[in-house]
């Protein structure tokens, strides 16, 4: 008998990671709901143009990508938003993609759920709930999510989760405005009685890159919560997985950005566009095919969108002779166009792009800054409003 | 249910009795010819052998006996297959794939 060995792969909208024995189908699909949400967090991982609810796909068009979710090989389904419990037919949709043989995650924020609900999701084949904080203090939670009293409605989810013997698992974005209670969120996850923690620091596309000036940690603070997670994983093993997501900005080598563009995740949002990346639609020259008009596994074979940045030939130098070029994948195409106007650059997080430097000095200028600006909120027609102030 | 108390880390011996919990779905993958674990934003890919110890983890059986049972299907020292089987539950027990 050999020594027994089993490989891990982590399959979550920001902690992705694939290996090429399973790129012939997509392991995650990220399915945004609705964006409609009752909070308005300025780190949003939205679209700065957000969908409008006359515009979303309807109760058979979901289940139907549900279906071909399955059929294309797809193992695991994020249901998220904005808030997807903010669509009634959640309940629908959960048990055709329980039917369709997919492991089913709801990401939410919980402030909508009511108990009796939660159970029937339960019963239809949930099998996972991933429940969002602001912070520990409620009130600082309340402010940063622009809605009152969520933190009491958040307690009453993670009880009832745990009461209907489901797995929790505690997301909390960190940035400056939260970080010092690091260590509170942490014992908050073990109290509620989390299997599993994920501590992301706020990645800066859209809204956050927005706001980035008044959420940027300093390069001081954002090692002290490296050192506290690395502390609570050995403390805490065997009762709290925490996956820890770090700000690009301070990194040597960027992000495996969704494991790869088409190679492990792929994104449908409210309306049925179908995208390699949450973020894709900020890119210029892609062509985004809807699944009201295509067939999922059509679109993540032969989309124009997915082949446009799909493994390695789009790539220009220092990437293209990169011995790391299949690891990072250069990071992240958004990322790299929104700060140097070209998606096939590098990412500037990488400690080899010519723009690096420049690009780190900027944030750590912004997260030292005393004067830190207002929040603006993720709404409807927000992103506009402010840029003409 | 109660209370659930102050959590604790499960230690795997060849006296622990160990399950996959109901959210954990070991299930073959056609498709890419393996098999899987589901767990919550993750999927394990267990090798042969350790297919073979999960499905004999059912909730009755201890990994003692499983061992056991192992060492004299492969014709196998058993302290030895003890060491492993407990090696690889234990890290799959940290990531809150199996209960007691």
């Amino acid at each position: 008998m050999s020594e027994s060995t089993v490989k891990e792969t982590k399959t979550g909208e920001f902690v992705a990671e694939v290996d090429t024995s399973c790129a012939r189908a997509p392991v995650g699909l990220l399915a945004e709901l609705t964006h409609r949400c009752p909070l308005q967090c300025p780190y949003c991982s939205n679209p700065v143009d957000l969908e409008r609810a006359n515009t979303e796909l309807s109760t058979e068009d979901w289940k139907r990508v549900m279906r071909e979710a399955g059929q294309l090989g797809i193992l695991q389904i994020h249901l998220s938003g904005g808030e997807p419990t903010a669509r009634r037919d959640l309940e629908d949709i959960v048990e055709e993609a329980a039917r369709s043989g997919l492991y089913t995650n709801l990401i939410t924020a919980g402030v909508l759920l009511k108990r009796e609900r939660l159970e029937k999701l339960r019963d239809l084949g949930l099998d996972h709930v991933q429940l969002s904080i602001q912070d520990v203090d409620p009130e600082n939670a309340d402010r940063i999510a622009a809605y009152k009293g969520g933190m009491d409605k958040k307690n009453d989810v993670a009880k009832w989760v745990k009461e209907l013997d489901m797995p929790l698992t505690i997301n909390a974005p960190l940035h400056r405005q939260n970080i010092d209670n690091l260590p509170a969120i942490i014992d908050y996850s073990v109290k509620v009685g989390a299997g599993r923690l994920e501590v992301a620091h706020i990645q800066y596309y859209a809204w956050a890159l927005k706001n980035r000036a008044a959420l940027m940690p300093t390069r001081e603070a954002f090692m002290k919560t490296a050192e506290i997670v690395n502390e609570a994983k050995e403390r805490l093993k065997g009762i709290l997985v925490i996956d820890f997501v770090v700000p690009d900005y301070y990194a040597k080598y960027p992000k495996p950005c969704m494991g790869g563009w088409g190679r492990g995740i792929i994104n449908v949002t409210p309306s049925g566009k179908v995208l390699p990346c949450h973020a894709a639609e900020s890119l210029p020259g892609l062509e985004f095919d809807n699944v009201r008009d295509r067939a999922l596994a059509d679109i993540w074979l032969n989309g124009q969108a997915f082949e446009k940045y799909r493994g390695t030939d789009w790539m220009k130098e220092p990437c293209r002779s990169c011995p790391r070029k299949e690891i990072d994948f250069g990071g992240c195409r958004c990322q790299a166009f929104a700060l140097t106007g070209d998606a096939a650059n590098t990412d500037p997080a990488c400690s080899l792009s010519p723009l690096h430097e420049e690009w780190a000095a900027k944030a750590t200028e912004e997260s030292h800054t005393t004067d830190i600006p207002e929040f603006i909120y993720r709404r409807m027609g927000a992103a506009a409003t402010a840029a003409t102030e | 249910m109660s209370e659930p108390g102050t959590p604790t880390r499960l230690i795997v011996s060849a006296d622990s009795i160990l399950r996959l919990p109901r959210h954990i779905k070991l299930r073959h993958d056609a498709g890419r010819g393996r098999w899987i674990i589901l767990a919550p934003e993750r999927v394990f890919e267990p090798d042969e052998t350790s297919v073979e110890v999960l499905k004999l983890c059912d909730g009755e059986r201890t990994v003692g006996a499983i061992s056991t049972l192992l060492a004299e299907q492969y014709q196998a020292p058993v302290d030895v297959i003890t060491a492993d089987v407990i090696e690889m539950l234990q890290d799959l027990a940290d990531k809150g794939v199996l209960k007691s």
